[in-house]
C-alpha cells in the first residue's frame, strides 16, 4: 500500500487553537503535534473539545485564533486527496449502492469512479462484505454500513486518516476488526488520528495520546509515559496487624483489615520485601501492579471527566 | 478553481445521477402536464361561459317593424365586425315595461332598448348604459340609413411585413420568452432551496466540507439542478412541439426576433442558465441555512415574491427599450436575464449580451461565495481564522495595538 516514509516529522500540527461558541470555549488554546507515521489518539470525556478539534485540524471550521498544519500545509484542503475523515457523524446517500457510495467518497479525494469502485470491491471482499457491494446503503445494517463508510475514508489510500470517535455504534466483533483495520494501516505508514472516550482503545492501539478534558490538553505523549506518572500499586495481605515492618509502608497506606494497599516506595520492591520477612509479616499474598491508562487519565484529567469515559473494556460501548 | 470545478463536477454528477433515476423524476417530468390538462379544460369551459353568459344581452322593445330592421342591421354589423364585438338583442313584446323586464329574474338582460329608433331610449344600470350606448347609437344610425348606406368595398394590397407589424411582434415575441423564462426559473429553481437539507439529515456534510471546499458543494448541486432543469425543458419543449404539430400542424407562428431564431434560441438557453443559477445560488445559500424542509418552505414565500416583482419590473419595460428602466433592469442581476431575452427580441446588437451574460454569471460567483461564507459562519459554526478576518476588524486591531 503507501509504505511511505512521511517527508514531515508531524503529520498533524495545530498551535495555539482557540474555538468558541458563543460564550462556551469548546477549544481553549491546544498545541497539538503528531508524529508522522503513528496512531495518536485524543482521549477525553465528552464535550472535552475532541470533535471541535479534529474539525478545526482539517479545516472544517476555521479556529478563532491559532493555526494548523496538515502534511505541511497550512490549508488542509490543499492536503485532502491524501486525508482519510470518518466523522463523529455517521452519513451516506440511503439510495446509493454500497460500492458507489464507496467510489464516491474516493472521488471526493480526487480518484477517478473506475478506479473507486474497482478498490471499493476489493476492499468490500477483503472485509467479507463482498454480498453487499450492490445493496443499496438503505438495505445495510448499522455495522455494514459503518464498515462501508470506514471503508470510503482509505479507499483513496491516504497518508493520514482521522477517525472521530470510529468505535462508536460498533459490537465487539466490529470493533476488534476496526482494531485491526487501523493497524494494518500503521503498519503500511499511514498517520492515525482517532479520537474516542473508551480508553481501551487508545492503550491497545495508541503510540501517543493527548488527553483533553475542559477544551485543553492536560497531557501529551506515550501511553506508557501517562501511567509512568502515577507509581505502581501494591497491594498486600499480612496475617499479623502490627509490627515493626510497617515503618517500611508509606505514611497514606490504605488499609482494609490486614489488606494494605500503597504506592511503591521510590526505594523499590526490595527493601519493602526485606522489612515484611525481617519483621515476620506474614505475606499471605503480595502483587504489584502497573497503573493502568485509565488510572492515569483520573489522575490527570480528574474524577469528573474520568465519570464521563466510556468502559475500560472493548466491546462494552456498543 | 481547477479543483473546485473538479470537485463540483464530482458533486454533480452524483446528484444529477440521484435524480435522473429516482422514481420521483418521472412525476416530475409530468407535472406540467396537469397545469396544461387544467389550463385546456379551464380555457374551454371559460370560453364557452364567456360566450353563452358573459356577452351582454339588451332587450328591444320597439315596434315589430323596427325591431326586424334593427336585427337585420345587427346581423350586418355582425359580420363586419365580428359576433362578439356587439352587444346580443333580445326582442320583447311593444309595449313591455322596461323596469318590468329589468326586474324579473328569469330574464338574462342588462338594458333595455326601448321608445322608438328615431326616439330610444336605454334603460339599465349607469355603467351598462354607459358601455352599451355608443354601440347601439352605431346600430341604430345603421338601421336609419338602410340602404342608403352606401357598401364601400376596399381593394387590397398584401406586403410581406411591415415595421408596425415586426416591431409589435418582437414585442410579442420578447414578452412571450420572458414569461416563459420568468416560469421555468421560478418552476425548477424553487427546487434547489431544499438540495442542502437532504445533506444535512444525512449528516454527509462533514464528509463533503471536510474532503472539498464548500464553494464545490454550493456550485455541484447548482449544476446538478440545472442539468436536471434541461433535461426537463427538452422532454417538455419536444413534447410541446410535437403536439403542437399533431394537432395543428406546420410552423409554430411566432414573430421573428431581432436576432434571429437560432441566436435567439441561443440566448434563451443562456439566459434560463443565468437566470437558474442567479435564483438558485440565492436559493441553495439561504436555504442551505435551513435545516428542515419546513423551514424551508417558510422562507421561500418571500424569495418568490420578490422574484415575481422583480420580473414585473422586468416586463414593464420590454416596450422602454434604451429608456432609464430598461437600462435598470438589464443591469439589475436578479431582472437582467428577463430584461435581455425581450432586447434579444428587438435589438440585433449582439454585444450587450456578451457583457450581460458575464456580469450575470459575476454575480452567481458572488452570490455562491457569500452563501458560503454563511454557511461555514452559521451551519458549521467556524471562526472567523487568521486569513478570513475582514479589512475593518484586522484595522481595529492594528489601531487598538498602536494604542497600548
Amino acid at each position: 500500500m503507501n509504505g511511505l516514509s512521511d517527508p514531515v516529522p508531524y503529520a498533524v500540527e495545530g498551535h495555539g487553537l482557540v474555538k468558541r461558541f458563543g460564550d462556551f470555549c469548546a477549544v481553549d488554546g491546544i498545541d497539538i503535534a503528531v508524529p508522522a507515521g503513528t496512531i495518536y489518539g485524543v482521549l477525553g470525556p465528552n464535550g472535552a473539545g475532541k470533535t471541535t478539534l479534529l474539525r478545526m485540524l482539517l479545516g472544517i471550521i476555521d479556529p478563532d485564533a491559532g493555526r494548523r498544519s496538515l502534511l505541511g500545509a497550512s490549508e488542509p484542503l490543499k492536503q485532502a486527496r491524501s486525508i482519510g475523515y470518518l466523522p463523529e457523524e455517521r452519513g451516506l446517500y440511503p439510495s446509493m449502492k454500497a460500492v458507489d457510495a464507496i467510489a464516491f467518497m474516493g472521488a471526493l479525494r480526487g480518484l477517478s469512479l473506475r478506479e473507486g469502485r474497482q478498490r471499493g470491491r476489493e476492499l468490500m471482499e477483503g472485509h467479507g462484505l463482498s454480498d453487499a457491494a450492490d445493496k443499496p446503503v438503505r438495505a445495510l445494517s448499522k455495522g455494514m454500513a459503518q464498515t462501508v463508510q470506514l471503508l470510503g475514508t482509505i479507499v483513496h489510500r491516504p497518508r493520514l486518516i482521522v477517525l472521530d470517535e470510529p468505535f462508536s455504534g460498533l459490537d465487539a466483533i466490529n470493533q476488534e476488526k476496526l482494531e485491526a483495520l487501523i493497524r494494518a494501516q500503521a503498519d503500511d505508514g499511514v498517520t492515525i488520528l482517532f479520537s474516542t472516550h473508551v480508553i481501551a482503545h487508545a492503550e491497545r492501539l495508541c503510540e501517543r495520546i493527548a488527553i483533553v478534558a475542559g477544551g485543553r490538553i492536560r497531557f501529551e505523549g506515550s501511553v506508557s509515559d501517562a501511567r509512568s506518572r502515577l507509581r505502581p500499586q501494591v497491594r498486600l495481605e499480612t496475617r499479623r496487624s502490627d509490627g515493626a515492618w510497617r515503618t517500611a509502608f508509606p505514611a497514606d497506606a490504605l488499609r482494609q483489615n490486614n489488606i494494605w494497599t500503597f504506592d511503591l516506595p521510590d526505594s523499590g520492591v526490595e527493601p519493602l520485601l526485606k522489612a515484611l520477612m525481617d519483621g515476620d509479616a506474614g505475606i499471605e499474598s503480595l502483587s504489584i501492579e502497573r497503573p493502568g491508562l485509565h488510572d492515569a487519565f483520573v489522575a490527570i484529567a480528574g474524577a469528573d471527566a474520568a465519570k464521563d469515559m466510556g468502559p475500560h473494556t472493548i466491546g462494552e460501548d456498543a | 478553481m481547477k479543483e473546485v470545478l473538479r470537485a463540483a463536477f464530482v458533486v454533480a454528477r452524483r446528484d444529477f445521477t440521484a435524480l435522473i433515476f429516482s422514481k420521483a423524476f418521472i412525476f416530475f417530468l409530468i407535472g406540467p402536464l396537469f397545469p396544461v390538462v387544467v389550463g385546456v379544460m379551464a380555457g374551454g369551459m371559460g370560453q364557452r361561459i364567456a360566450e353563452d353568459s358573459l356577452r351582454p344581452t339588451v332587450g328591444v322593445v320597439l315596434a315589430a317593424a323596427e325591431t326586424q330592421a334593427l336585427q337585420r342591421a345587427h346581423k350586418s354589423l355582425a359580420k363586419q365586425l365580428g359576433d362578439r364585438a356587439i352587444a346580443q338583442l333580445m326582442p320583447y313584446p311593444a309595449g313591455s315595461d322596461p323596469r318590468a323586464l329589468l326586474a324579473n329574474k328569469d330574464q338574462k338582460i342588462i338594458a333595455v332598448l326601448s321608445g322608438s329608433l328615431e326616439r330610444p331610449v336605454l334603460t339599465g344600470k349607469r355603467g351598462d348604459v354607459r358601455s352599451l350606448k355608443g354601440d347601439l347609437s352605431l346600430l341604430i344610425g345603421i338601421t336609419r340609413a338602410g340602404t342608403a348606406l352606401p357598401d364601400t368595398r376596399i381593394a387590397t394590397q398584401i406586403v410581406a411585413d411591415s415595421s408596425g407589424s415586426q416591431q409589435q411582434g418582437r414585442l410579442l415575441t420578447g414578452q412571450a420568452a420572458q414569461v416563459l423564462l420568468f416560469m421555468l426559473t421560478m418552476f425548477l429553481a424553487g427546487m434547489v432551496l431544499s438540495n442542502m437539507v437532504e445533506e444535512k439529515t444525512n449528516k454527509i456534510i462533514e464528509i463533503l466540507a471536510a474532503a472539498i471546499p464548500v464553494d464545490a458543494i454550493f456550485l455541484g448541486k447548482l449544476l446538478a439542478m440545472l442539468a436536471m432543469s434541461f433535461v426537463g425543458i427538452a422532454v417538455w419543449s419536444t413534447g410541446a412541439v410535437v403536439g403542437y404539430a399533431l394537432l395543428r400542424g406546420g410552423a409554430f407562428p411566432m414573430p421573428s426576433p431581432a436576432v434571429g431564431w437560432p441566436m435567439f434560441l441561443t440566448l434563451g438557453v443562456v439566459y434560463f442558465a443565468t437566470a437558474y443559477t442567479l435564483l438558485g445560488s440565492l436559493f441553495i445559500g439561504i436555504g442551505a441555512q435551513a435545516s428542515t424542509v419546513r423551514e424551508v418552505q417558510t422562507i421561500s414565500m418571500p424569495i418568490t415574491m420578490s422574484q415575481v416583482l422583480v420580473f414585473f419590473f422586468a416586463s414593464y419595460t420590454v416596450n422602454r427599450m434604451g429608456e432609464a428602466p430598461e437600462l435598470i433592469a438589464a443591469a439589475f442581476p436578479f431582472s437582467s436575464p428577463f430584461a435581455m431575452i425581450a432586447r434579444a427580441a428587438q435589438s440585433d446588437a449582439l454585444l450587450p449580451h456578451l457583457a450581460a451574460i458575464v456580469w450575470q454569471l459575476l454575480w452567481v460567483a458572488l452570490i455562491i461565495r457569500i452563501g458560503v461564507r454563511l454557511f461555514r459562519r452559521n451551519v458549521l459554526k467556524s471562526g472567523a481564522g487568521e486569513k478570513r478576518r475582514g479589512l475593518f476588524s484586522r484595522l481595529n486591531v492594528s489601531f487598538r495595538r498602536s494604542r497600548t
